[in-house]
């Protein structure tokens, strides 16, 4: 595999790792307002993501400095061509990184009640718009012979990109619930199951049309028939094994199974995507690809040691930090949010 | 405003406020790994209890300083999309190594910290504590080598119209970042370190909890002096290697329009006139340039106007010579906030070495808690010396302030952010100040977070319900 693939490929399973953990914390701020009747339910749910959220944040702040490093025609086209989209992301993970922090320590009803906000609005909005980029890039944007994306209004907010987005936030839900499901005790858990069980349905229409409407307003099936086709209908055996797992209470697999459906969504998009970065509506030959995009032989191969070096102690000690904590969380235990 | 300047004060803005909580998150948790090793150590249980206050601080502060972090990565891409595209293939390898060696590093075990005391033994939840330290101080090492570049750019060739990196080691060895992360991480030990003896001062003076606050002032007053010190050394190291090879940055900060006299008087004041390029009034203190700079009695320092004649025969017409003003006050307030520093610290430790703590010395301990503030203000008059002294440079002798800015952004886009980012950063500022106070109030003995009514006792539906689903 040449380097210019191997850093597609990291970067696509840098974004997918995103989308799969801090997925499931997203979730978990949606949920927040759903499941929690009183502020110690709401701790409580808080406390399930408490150790995880910053170290999962970090997969975007790894992925993002991937690109810039391996791909900065990439990083640079796509961050400034998105700048008000980004703009609004950042302003949302400022506000909830912060409010799982501060909610606790203040003073007053109304104190809370603004950090409560902040965690909904700041789990609601980065979901959103990213599925949002992501299905324009898809489908294209206008990008000139310099690489400057010029996009406009309609470019990157039309109905396919906004049903995107849903589409996206409801699978952080869906996964978010699982994971309550599968972090709590007694009621939380519970009514995060049978909320699962009744969201489940809606996803998967969600989704069905999404992959229809991916099938109508972009090349990626031409392009890669075979491979989407095959996770199309892996997606459908998870929508299956989830609605049986809920259905039996095993909150393990069903979370795997929300788990799974995040992962082909990603996958799909970079499969299809592969070997471009970035599409052009203007011309295909404007297209950014991963060669020429793409930083020089060197760099790739100074940062392919430096990755094979590193990832693995950063996936033990990530994973090890689960192990610590796999103990669900009740209202008993001393809640550090 | 055009696009550069927006983007330019945007950049300024975002950066200096980042730069207030990342300097408290690398010191904070040096000091609370030093208190947690003398609970490991000493088996006391007052050292827990103080790793676990400071903490509270520690953690306030870190989750803004990640947030703010975030920002800080996309900014290149967002606004300065043409320095992005020019220098990403040399300078986006720090950041991703920055990323995935220290982000990770800290943002897991800062996790594992908080919510580990039960569930971890004694020695693994230290040695979390202190991954989170050597975590911060990585990602000091990594992210002033790309800025270390952009003031002397090493290790690369101009190939295909954009800077590619040639040695990746070049960049760890360049000259500018051995002394620019000394100098930069001792300061912020220093940041975390006043903090912690100005609010400890604050509780003594109130003669709130002595014996914890005493040994809390004892600790970070020895951490104080040492960063103080080694911030001095290590900043006139750096002002001497910046007089050899960032000449203009160094006449600038002395306001120094002609090359001087040899040898060279240091100016203390002066009223700078850029437009007609000279000074008016000035206070200068003989010798003391050629001291600073040579370790000599002789020796003249080059002057803006002959390296200006210089840098067009190299780089072509232009305007070569930053803001003088800014750049030369910057450097002075820097200057006079670290001897401040060293002076506090200095009879810190004189009050604590003579066990004076217990009834201090009420004006002292209030200029302690004054003192909080020094380090926030030399940081940021250093940060703003370093990057204005380079202008017009975004990358030295490479790439203009604006050549580097995104084209394809529009003036009201950037306006936009502008406003949001700093209106939140202003919030956040004042939230973070009103936290420490109110946990500085509380104290050590108290639950940093607020007693929650138990509403299970309440409600006694609410009882039933907890018993029949309960744990």
């Amino acid at each position: 595999m040449e380097l210019n693939e191997l850093w597609f490929l990291l970067i696509a399973v840098l974004f997918t790792g995103f989308f799969f953990l801090e997925g499931f914390d997203f979730g978990v701020g949606m949920a927040t307002r759903l499941l929690s009747r009183n502020d110690l339910q709401t701790r409580v749910l808080i406390n399930t993501i408490g150790p995880f959220w910053d170290a999962n944040e970090v997969w975007l702040i790894t992925a993002a400095g991937a690109m810039f490093a391996a791909f900065p025609e990439w990083y640079s086209t796509m961050f400034s061509g998105y700048y008000l989209v980004l703009t609004l992301i950042l302003l949302a993970l400022i506000g909830r990184g912060v409010a799982f922090e501060f909610r606790g320590k203040g003073k007053g009803e109304a104190w809370k009640k603004t950090w409560d906000a902040a965690i909904l609005i700041g789990s609601f909005v980065p979901p959103m718009l990213f599925g949002m980029i992501f299905a324009s890039m898809v489908k294209g944007v206008p990008i000139d012979q310099n690489m400057e994306m010029t996009a406009g209004f309609s470019d990157i907010v039309n109905g396919y990109s906004l049903w995107a987005g849903v589409t996206v936030t409801g699978l952080c839900l869906l996964h978010g619930l699982n994971f309550i499901s599968l972090r709590t005790v007694g009621e939380l858990r519970e009514k995060s199951r049978v909320l699962a069980a009744k969201l489940l349905p809606m996803q998967a229409v969600l989704m069905a049309v999404l992959v229809g409407w991916t099938f109508m307003v972009t090349d990626l099936f031409e392009r890669q028939g075979v491979l989407l086709t095959a996770a199309v209908l892996l997606g459908i055996v998870a929508f299956v094994l989830a609605r049986h797992y809920l259905r039996q209470g095993r909150e393990g697999w069903a979370f795997g199974m929300t788990g799974t459906m995040i992962l082909l969504t990603f996958v799909s998009m970079f499969i299809g995507l592969f070997p471009r970065v970035m599409v052009s509506t203007i011309d295909s030959a404007f297209d950014l690809t991963l060669y020429n995009a793409a930083s020089s032989p060197y760099t790739l191969k100074a940062m392919t040691i430096v990755a094979a070096v590193l990832l693995p102690f950063v996936l033990a000690y990530q994973a090890w930090s689960y192990f610590v904590f796999h103990k669900r969380v009740t209202e008993k235990d001393h809640l550090e949010y | 405003m055009d696009i550069v300047d927006l983007g330019r004060l945007q950049f300024a803005i975002t950066t200096i406020f980042h730069f207030v909580f990342v300097p408290i998150s690398i010191g904070l948790s040096l000091l609370v790994a030093i208190m947690e090793t003398m609970y490991v150590v000493k088996k006391n249980d007052l050292y827990k209890k103080m790793a676990k206050f400071w903490g509270t601080f520690l953690l306030i502060n870190f989750a803004v300083g990640i947030v703010t972090g975030i920002m800080q990565e996309f900014q290149f891409g967002m606004n300065w999309s043409d320095f992005s595209r020019f220098v990403g293939d040399v300078f986006g390898t720090p950041l991703a190594i920055e990323a995935l060696l220290a982000f990770f590093l800290e943002s897991t075990f800062i996790g594992l910290w908080v919510f580990g005391w039960d569930r971890l033994s004694k020695g693994v939840h230290l040695a979390c504590i202190w991954l989170v330290s050597i975590g911060t101080i990585l990602s000091a090492l990594w992210i002033l080598a790309a800025n270390s570049f952009m003031q002397q750019p090493v290790g690369f060739a101009i190939n295909n119209g954009r800077a590619e990196m040639v040695d990746f080691f070049a960049l760890l060895t360049n000259g500018q970042l051995l002394y620019e992360f000394p100098h930069t991480i001792f300061a912020a030990f220093a940041t975390g370190a006043f903090l912690v003896a100005g609010i400890s001062a604050w509780k003594l003076l109130k003669k709130q909890d002595v014996t914890f606050f005493v040994q809390s002032f004892k600790i970070s007053i020895v951490v104080a002096l040492i960063s103080s010190l080694a911030i001095a050394q290590f900043g006139h190291g750096q002002a001497q290697y910046l007089v050899a090879t960032q000449p203009m940055k160094m006449a600038a900060s002395e306001g120094l329009w002609e090359t001087s006299s040899d040898p060279a008087p240091w100016t203390v004041f002066a009223t700078i006139d850029p437009e007609k390029q000279e000074n008016g009034f000035e206070i200068k203190i003989p010798y003391l340039l050629s001291v600073l700079t040579y370790n000599s009695l002789s020796g003249s320092v080059p002057g803006m106007l002959e390296l200006q004649a210089e840098y067009e025969k190299t780089y072509g017409p232009g305007n070569y010579i930053p803001p003088v003003r800014t750049t030369f006050w910057s450097f002075r307030i820097m200057v006079a906030g670290g001897s401040a520093m060293i002076l506090l610290a200095l009879y810190g430790a004189y009050l604590t070495f003579r066990k004076k703590l217990e009834q201090p010395n009420k004006r002292f301990m209030q200029l302690m808690v004054a003192g909080i503030s020094l380090p926030f203000i030399a940081n940021s008059a250093g940060w703003i010396m370093t990057e204005v002294g380079r202008q017009p440079w975004t990358v030295f002798g490479l790439l203009r302030v604006e050549d580097s800015v995104s084209p394809s952004i529009s003036t009201g886009a950037v306006w936009f952010s502008l406003i949001a980012f700093t209106t939140i950063y202003l919030i956040l500022l004042c939230l973070l100040a009103y936290l420490f106070a109110r946990v500085a109030k509380k104290g050590p003995d108290m639950d940093s977070h607020e007693e929650v009514e138990d509403l299970q006792l309440k409600d006694p539906f609410d009882r039933v319900r907890s018993e029949r689903y309960g744990a």
